[in-house]
């Protein structure tokens, strides 16, 4: 009995982590969040939040990425498609002017990836 | 501030600030301090901006008055780069204590494991003692590894899994079994009562210590910047009204005048008003000669005055300064990444949730197929494999190299705008030079001057005549001239005759100066000399005649002569596998006679600038991976579609927005060297992504146990920690091996770096 149950607690971990960080993060997507003046993406605790931000296509914009983090991972915040990269100060705002660009989705993310966030151009 | 401009803003940073109340009253006391015009508080970023003549300090005691903090922001790059510092150094410290505290109490615990062997539950006391050790390693897994569980969390809120998901349910788990055996030991089996507490508090310590070791070694890899920040003074000395006062250089605005003084460097860009000196530029050009400045001269901040006191007029400022874009160059080339990293990305992205599924397979067959004590093993491989398998070396790899090859090649005067260019640099085999400029000096110079009689008196004579014409090469003789402090002479009747050359009288004598025709069309006989002015021109120089009252009295030859270096340069182009191919619009006879000085084998001559372009192309279509060597502006074309575009000597702003590679001294040694610090470079890289991916694809099966079968041992969480903590510091201390690269040929000193 002890036995099956660890057998399929160990199923079910692998199936919720397939789901959780696969499968729902794909369709998870509904919740962005459009940029503005006030609009500060916070680096903290291996994430940005918002993760998802929106921003008008064919304009330049600027983001405001406020560092929390002290951890090294955080330091860098990169656009590889858009070739914009930027350093962050600990416990300051960084604003990372983005180019005009196509409509589209862009990934970014810290130099090891592990903070990932999309900005969506449209 | 007395000294500072009524309209320009202050800004302080608010401490204490956290309600739109606390706003109000800092608005609010600020709006009684005498000269302060308007007054906001942001917020968002916890600022205050004062509009207004009120001193720094008044505001600030007003802040204070209201019950919150306020500090001035200075917002220049070294200042910011210093609180940075100062971030790091407390981050380092915070990590080294969690360390300490977590270590402190791991090592005794593990100490007595495996002096005693008694980490069991096996009766009431053994369940209060192992009961009161499990409450302290909570409060070390809280204090001391309390950011990898919120991290984990809100990571896994975003469905997202980093390094902190491996750490938090590593040491999570490894302490839950832990407290299950000592609430319940009577629910497990006899041999799987053991306790796992040292493991959690040690790979917490080691995790921490990795990163605090990482912390520091990272600090070396930006010396660069901070080198090129060095070159920044702190301080400014301005003009107002009649009065000399020193300000911080962040204050300075266009259109100040500041005083330099011998010895004190340029502190922004902008041109001088007033007085003469010697200014060495050597650390942003390379020029290694200072340069005579005077009234209309431009000065570059970061550059040395050597002698005289100068007043000049700010032009360009804060980030608009060269210096400051040549330092935002580098920074933008060492966060960029290089196309080899695209592996390790593609790893990286995927590679958390992959080791968690891993992870439970590997303890599912431990707990299934394996032997006695199945529940211990099945744990301690969990643990083991979630813990060593973080891919923070992975991520590490190519980012850290390129922070330190980018900020080397800065050092040595090489500007690389990208990964993609230093990467690309590696492969090249062909390598176009342009020849003006580049090859040569890009100035006419006066290379000979024969005559029967004093050649003094003949150099004055035409140099006078000269003096009236507008022909390029006129300036070559006129400079030599004065090079050697010869007084010109008035000269009347002068006439530039077309193709063929100059005619006047110079202190009553009919003086002419051109070609072969000239003294034809004149009845001269240049007899023995015309011998001597064929051998010139076969040295690629302009030759001339030179007559007074009616007798050839000398020739003269005038060249764009070869930059002394530029054939060891070619040498050591073609040691590092390059074939050289030369581009000029210049006649074929004169490329060819440098092409033959310099060894280089295939000349392309008469060319229009839009030709160049061309070859770099029909080079390209014929498999070669061509870089281009030229000035920077009329060879942009060419220099855009060569795989690597090497701006020569430019320096200027066009040239490094465009350039894939500047370089800041007028020597293709700068060539070479960048050719070398990218090989240098990518073979790092190489080694980091080796070791790094060697370290995961052995560490996780070891920590799965395929050794077990040979050794009977499992791995041990807590190594598996250490091993996790050193991957990053071992990957970060390999990037920092490249600051100790040096171009094989001494030529810092010449294309503008260290000495």
């Amino acid at each position: 009995m002890t036995s099956l149950l660890i057998n399929l607690s160990g199923l079910a971990a692998i199936a919720l982590t397939v789901w959780w960080f696969w499968l729902a993060a794909k369709g998870n997507k509904q919740q962005s969040v459009s940029v503005d003046e006030k609009l500060e993406i916070q680096v903290k605790d291996g994430v940005y939040e918002p993760d998802r931000i929106r921003v008008s296509a064919g304009e330049e914009t600027v983001l405001h990425f406020r560092r929390e983090d002290a951890s090294p991972c955080a330091e860098w915040v990169l656009f590889p498609d858009l070739e914009v990269s930027a350093q962050l100060g600990v416990d300051q705002i960084t604003e990372v002017t983005i180019p005009a660009a196509d409509a589209g989705e862009y990934p970014f993310h810290c130099q090891m990836q592990m903070y990932r966030g999309t900005l969506i151009v449209g | 501030m007395s000294d500072k401009s009524p309209a320009s803003p202050q800004t302080f940073r608010l401490k204490g600030v956290s309600c739109a109340g606390c706003v109000k009253k800092i608005e609010s006391a600020l709006g009684d301090v005498p000269g302060v015009d308007d007054a906001r508080v942001n917020l968002g970023d916890k600022t205050l901006v004062v509009q207004g003549s009120a001193a720094a300090q008044d505001c600030i005691a007003a802040v204070e008055s209201a019950g919150y903090g306020a500090e001035e922001v200075r917002a220049s790059a070294r200042e910011l780069r210093e609180q940075q510092r100062e971030d790091e150094q407390n981050h380092y410290r915070q990590l080294l204590w969690r360390a300490g505290i977590a270590l402190g109490l791991g090592i005794p615990l593990m100490a007595w494991g495996l002096l005693t062997g008694e980490m069991g539950v096996h009766n009431t006391f053994q369940q209060m003692a192992w009961g009161s050790v499990g409450l302290l390693t909570l409060a070390v897994l809280i204090f001391c590894g309390g950011h990898f569980f919120t991290g984990a969390w809100r990571a896994f809120r975003h469905h997202s899994a980093t390094m902190d998901t491996l750490v938090a349910l590593g040491t999570g788990t490894a302490w839950l079994f832990s407290m299950l055996v000592v609430l319940v030991p009577q629910l497990l089996p006899e041999s799987a009562r053991h306790v796992y507490f040292e493991a959690s508090a040690m790979i917490i310590g080691l995790i921490n210590l990795g990163q605090a070791l990482e912390v520091r070694a990272r600090g070396r890899t930006s010396a660069a910047v901070e080198k090129l920040l060095q070159l920044q003074d702190a301080n400014a000395r301005v003009v107002r009204d009649g009065d000399e006062v020193d300000i911080p250089i962040e204050q300075v605005q266009v259109g100040d005048t500041l005083r330099v003084r011998p010895g004190e460097k340029i502190p922004v860009d902008g041109s001088v008003v007033e007085g003469e000196s010697l200014v060495d530029e050597s650390m942003l050009t390379g020029e290694p000669l200072p340069v005579k400045k005077a009234s209309g001269d431009a000065l570059t901040a970061g550059t040395l005055n050597k002698n005289g006191s100068l007043l000049f007029k700010a032009e360009k400022v804060g980030a608009d300064t060269r210096l400051s874009q040549i330092i935002q160059m580098v920074k933008n080339a060492q966060s960029s990444r290089v196309p080899i990293a695209r592996l390790a990305d593609t790893i990286s992205a995927i590679f958390v949730p992959s080791v968690m599924i891993i992870a439970v397979v590997a303890a599912l067959v431990w707990y299934n197929l394996g032997p006695d004590p199945k529940v211990a093993h099945m744990l301690v491989v969990l643990t083991s494999v979630l813990i060593i398998a973080c891919p923070c070396a992975l991520g590490l790899a190519t980012p850290m190299s390129v922070m330190v090859g980018v900020g080397k090649g800065a050092e040595n005067g090489v500007l690389v705008r990208n990964g993609k260019a230093l990467q690309q640099a590696t492969g090249l085999d062909t390598l176009v030079v342009d020849k003006t400029g580049t090859l040569t000096e890009g100035a006419p110079k006066l290379t000979d001057i024969e005559s029967d009689s004093d050649t003094d008196t003949l150099l004055q004579q035409l140099a006078s005549l000269e003096s009236r014409s507008e022909h390029p090469l006129a300036e070559a003789i006129v400079s030599a001239a004065k090079e050697k402090n010869l007084s010109l002479s008035e000269v009347t009747g002068f006439e530039a005759i077309t193709a063929h050359g100059v005619s006047g009288d110079v202190d009553g004598k009919k003086v002419l100066l051109g070609n072969r025709k000239l003294m034809q069309r004149e009845g001269i006989d240049s007899g023995r000399w015309h011998k001597q002015a064929e051998s010139l021109a076969e040295q690629g120089r302009t030759a001339m005649y030179a007559a007074v009252d009616g007798a050839v009295a000398g020739v003269i030859a005038v060249a764009d002569p070869i930059r002394k270096d530029a054939q060891a340069a070619v040498q050591r182009l073609k040691k590092l596998g390059l074939r050289i191919e030369m581009l000029t619009g210049d006649n074929k006879a004169t490329a060819e006679a440098v092409a033959r000085q310099l060894g280089i084998d295939h000349v392309h001559a008469d060319l229009l600038p839009e030709d160049k372009e061309k070859i770099v192309a029909d080079l390209q279509k014929g498999g070669a991976k061509v870089g281009m060597a030229g000035d920077g502006i009329n060879d942009a074309p060419a220099l855009a579609r060569a795989d690597v575009g090497f701006a020569i000597g430019a320096g200027t702003d066009v040239a490094i927005e465009s350039a894939d590679v500047t370089l800041m001294r007028s020597s293709l040694h700068g060539v070479a060297d960048a050719v070398e610090l990218s090989r240098a470079t990518l073979r790092n890289i190489k080694q980091n992504l080796f070791g790094a991916f060697i370290y995961n694809t052995l560490g996780i099966p070891i920590a799965a146990g395929v050794f077990y079968p040979i050794t009977g041992m499992l791995l041990s969480p807590v190594i598996a920690g250490a091993a996790m903590a050193f991957s990053s510091v071992t990957v970060v201390s390999n990037a920092n091996r490249l600051r100790f690269f040096n171009p094989s040929h001494n030529s810092s000193a010449d294309n503008g770096g260290k000495k």
